[in-house]
């Protein structure tokens, strides 16, 4: 019996392209359904009424909602591309650092971009990926040789930072501090399954543009 | 070979306490290594050198940070009494309420103690705390996890014990039994459960304005 995958979302948005990239690696076939934010639908009223938020997925009529808590749901219920290690301590780690981006370093950028880059803000956020800086060491995805949960945590960095310093004309993603983490974006969003996922580039500009740009 | 379990805490730490309470469930011994948050050992800054906080677990030399991320890996590696469900889908809801309580409770929670009890903040907090509410009325059991305690009720353990001792010390009470009585049911239910009674630290409450001036310093006006 075939299953039924359905993707609540809207283009623009870092948290759905997580989930539209665990999708891809999985080869799951799936329908995207576009919420308008202003304008919910019943549907993902009644599957995320806590939240009222994308993305919600819906796996034969069973929601689930939180984007990390749907890639782990992805990663347990098909086989195929391993997207969480096996062994229980990298796990571990790898649900550590998916945490720390969340907790720590995405409300950082967002106040770095939020602000127009001002000292202060920019100096917080460095703080927190030179952490993400000092990981990669030696590797090319945080996963390794392979993208993995942590990679698909940190989307945002890899793709919408750079859209946002486009937009606002202001530079987070120093090359001489964080000259590992630019090199793991470029070869992060070259990654087939993620250039699958990730919206085209003007619609992050855009956003940053019209949210946050100066009138 | 024996296992060798160490968990680097403060006494009366919730998130500590939430480990302790995992370790419990499945029977496992372990050595509690008393940090002093103002003079952070070596240790605990070799073994979390990102966020230098407690609880750290040590298991086998492996450190494991962020206590529900230690309780998942306490699931997963050791068997018997089972914390999270093993079918996929329900393992998945109790992860969305558990993120809820700590991501979304908790932080509205901790606003109430950091603005001194400003009223949006205690309509703020009272309207997560609606959603708990809404949800032990809907599953019409003794605890989120059913007859037994899972990772959804460990998560809400600082609702459970502290909360209370928090709106003592402050003087700000909000969350009675007239607005919130299944979540108070619970809570009493909770605090009883052998494991969790065994590990709650002694009822202490610091003065008033030691309380506030640790909150809004922390959990103040962002």
């Amino acid at each position: 019996m075939a299953d039924v995958v359905k993707l609540y979302g809207v283009a623009g948005s870092p948290f759905v392209c997580r989930v539209k990239i665990a999708l891809n690696l999985k080869e799951i076939k799936h329908e995207f359904v576009v919420e308008d934010l202003s304008n919910k639908s019943a549907d993902l009223i009644k599957y995320n009424p806590v939240h009222k938020k994308v993305p919600v997925l819906v796996h034969n009529g069973n929601p689930i909602s939180e984007s990390l808590v749907i890639i782990e749901y992805i990663d347990e219920a098909w086989k195929g591309v391993p997207i969480l290690p096996q062994n229980a301590y990298e796990k571990a780690k790898a649900r550590f650092w998916a945490k720390f981006i969340d907790d720590k370093c995405q409300p950082a950028l967002f106040k770095a971009i939020a602000s127009h880059g001002q000292e202060e803000a920019v100096a917080e956020v460095h703080e927190q990926l030179q952490f993400l800086e000092n990981e990669l060491e030696g590797k090319k995805f945080f996963g390794g040789d392979n993208i993995n949960l942590v990679d698909i945590s940190a989307t945002f960095i890899a793709y919408w930072v750079g859209a946002a310093e486009e937009a606002l004309g202001i530079k987070i993603l120093i090359k001489d501090k964080f000259p590992k983490l630019i090199e793991w974006s470029d070869n992060y969003v070259n990654c087939q399954v993620v250039k699958d996922g990730l919206p085209p580039r003007e619609t992050p500009v855009a956003f940053f543009k019209k949210r946050f740009g100066k009138a | 070979m024996e296992d060798e379990v160490k968990l680097y805490a403060v006494a009366g730490s919730p998130f500590v306490c939430r480990v302790e309470i995992a370790l419990n469930l499945k029977g496992i011994e372990y050595q509690i290594v008393e940090e002093d948050l103002k003079n952070k050992s070596s240790d605990l800054l070799n073994f979390n050198p990102v966020r230098k906080e407690v609880p750290v677990l040590l298991h086998n030399g492996n450190p494991i940070s962020e206590s529900l991320v230690i309780v998942e890996y306490i699931d997963h590696v050791w068997k018997g009494f089972p914390i999270l469900p093993h079918d996929p889908y329900e393992k998945s809801v109790v992860r969305f309420w558990a993120k809820f309580i700590d991501s979304t409770c908790i932080p509205a929670l901790f606003k109430v103690f950091g603005s001194n009890g400003a009223e949006q903040a205690i309509a703020g907090a009272c309207e997560q705390l609606q959603i708990l509410e809404d949800e032990l009325a809907a599953k019409g059991t003794k605890f989120f996890g059913g007859d037994d305690i899972n990772l959804i009720d460990v998560a809400a353990n600082f609702i459970a014990y502290w909360l209370g001792m928090l709106e003592e010390g402050t003087e700000i009470k909000f969350v009675t039994k007239d607005k919130f009585p299944k979540i108070m049911e619970w809570a009493d239910n909770f605090v009883k459960v052998e494991v969790v009674k065994r590990v709650l630290p002694p009822r202490i409450i610091p003065p008033k304005a030691q309380l506030l001036a640790v909150f809004k310093k922390r959990f103040g006006n962002s």
